[in-house]
């Protein structure tokens, strides 16, 4: 029987969004050279809201991007259900700190295929990780500088991030089958 | 796990639903900006091995194809049949099987004969693209074409298209219609009765006599290439005579009720088919179909390698 147990919920991830943009800010020592890279889908919705957090307590621009890496997947041999290619588009990333945000951080391979993918558009400075949901499983050394919520998992679970621009609502859930 | 998207080959649109044609266009897309970045290159498709195997010449499909090719990383070998064992005589399908005895990928071939791509690919297990062959289909030309259009118009539904010149010899003309008019496009072609196949209509296109009455009738013309050797054969009296009643020439636009997208696959012969005025004019697209030529062959490459799309709306968590 699948369950489907909440972990966040519209005012907890708006609380956990405020946190971690305070977090960018201190580790990124400021604005000046930030850019904030979303990692389609979600993403790409989170920096943007993250940036409109930073801007309006910081009265910056910070500039961002968003990132497909389904070209730079390491598993396009094996079978496996594949999303369209989406839509990359970044400012300029040499001498910034940039900060890639994505919604779960799982086994990694994501956030590797990022790492190359930004290393072929420019040299930053300093790339940090923020991600919303931890939630463990790793199968890469990497890990993330900034989390909104770190969760034990079991393989067979299913994090759902929902962002109210695509989903309607501002949710994260577990599902367990 | 989602279907191969494409299936195993691309011989030619005709085979295609509606569907898999925008699937195609849809993942161009992405690919276009890929060609614009600093490092003009994605790993998608490294470690796998293609071969371009062209028994015709061929200058634009040829390095569209292998440009593509290297801005996924695959790894590319050409062959020609000059120069090779084609010319000493070895088979199409003994050329092919050595070939995959050296572990390849994929094959892009170019022929002449009609059904080449088809005979091989059912012949041979790594994926093959056709390139053009004989008076069969060009689909990547048509793919490009077609993603102009749409590029310009916004889509290709209730599209007057006007496919003019030698349509009977034409493997582009088969193609832009089989693919237009999948995805709902009115398409007409236009030429010298000659150079018209018989029974034209079957196709879904209405036959229009008189470019005047295209150049009326479309939103866009697609203008092909005169085949110069087609006049020695006799199916054209002289090559000022054609300039002279199918040209596609300023005057003749001029009178069009408003501005036409020019479309020419190349290469052109400039003051035959086209004038050079309308060739350089501001309503052509001449180029940006060169430019969207590698993005449509880089989505074909990448659609056919294994990249299929997950038609499911995904939630995020899944990394």
């Amino acid at each position: 029987m699948p369950s489907r147990s909440p972990l966040l919920d519209e005012r907890a991830l708006g609380r956990t969004l405020v946190r971690m943009a305070t977090e960018i800010v201190e580790r990124g020592r400021g604005t000046d050279d930030l850019v904030l890279v979303g990692i389609q889908r979600r993403g790409v919705e989170l920096a943007d809201r993250l940036k409109r957090l930073i801007d309006q307590a910081e009265g910056s621009n910070v500039p961002t991007g968003k990132l497909d890496i389904t070209l730079y997947r390491d598993d396009l041999q094996t079978i496996g259900p594949r999303p369209v290619v989406g839509e990359t588009r970044l400012p300029n990333l040499d001498g910034r700190t940039v900060v890639i945000v994505d919604d779960v951080l799982y086994t990694g391979r994501t956030v590797r295929a990022a790492l190359d993918e930004c290393a072929d558009f420019g040299r930053p400075r300093r790339i940090l990780l923020c991600v919303l949901v931890d939630r463990g499983g790793r199968e890469l050394p990497i890990q993330a500088d900034i989390t909104g919520l770190t969760v034990g998992t079991r393989p067979g679970d299913r994090v759902d991030v929902f962002v109210s621009e695509l989903d309607g609502r501002d949710a994260v859930e577990l599902a367990r089958t | 796990m989602a279907a191969p998207a494409l299936g195993k080959d691309l011989v030619g649109l005709e085979p295609l639903s509606a569907e898999q044609i925008r699937l195609i266009l849809d993942t161009a897309e992405p690919f276009k900006e890929v060609s614009e970045r600093p490092i003009k290159k994605v790993p998608a498709l490294r470690g796998k091995t293609i071969v371009n195997l062209f028994f015709e010449a061929s200058t634009r499909t040829r390095i569209s194809f292998e440009f593509a090719e290297k801005r996924l990383s695959a790894d590319t070998v050409n062959v020609a049949s000059t120069g090779s064992s084609v010319s000493k005589g070895e088979t199409l399908v003994d050329t092919a099987r050595n070939l995959e005895a050296m572990r390849i990928d994929m094959v892009v071939i170019r022929h002449g004969s009609s059904g080449a791509a088809q005979f091989l690919g059912h012949r041979i297990r790594s994926n093959v693209i056709n390139a053009g062959d004989g008076k069969h289909e060009h689909p990547t030309q048509g793919l490009l074409d077609i993603l102009t259009l749409r590029d310009r118009f916004g889509k290709i539904e209730g599209l007057k298209v006007a496919i003019c010149g030698d349509i009977l010899h034409s493997r582009v003309a088969r193609s832009n219609i089989w693919g237009l008019t999948k995805l709902g496009a009115e398409v007409a072609v236009c030429g010298p009765a000659t150079l018209l196949p018989r029974n034209v209509h079957e196709l879904g296109v209405t036959v229009l006599p008189r470019i005047e009455d295209a150049i009326q009738w479309a939103d866009a013309l697609n203008v092909l290439r005169l085949q110069l050797e087609r006049m020695h054969a006799g199916f054209l009296p002289s090559l000022r005579e054609y300039n002279r009643v199918f040209g596609v020439t300023t005057e003749r636009l001029a009178k069009a009720p408003k501005d036409l997208l020019i479309l020419h696959p190349g290469p052109m012969n400039r003051g035959v088919e086209i004038d050079s005025d309308v060739a350089d004019g501001p309503h052509s697209v001449i180029l940006p179909q060169v430019t969207n030529g590698v993005a449509v062959r880089m989505a074909v490459l990448y659609l056919l390698a294994g990249g299929s799309p997950d038609w499911t709306q995904q939630t995020g968590g899944v990394d």
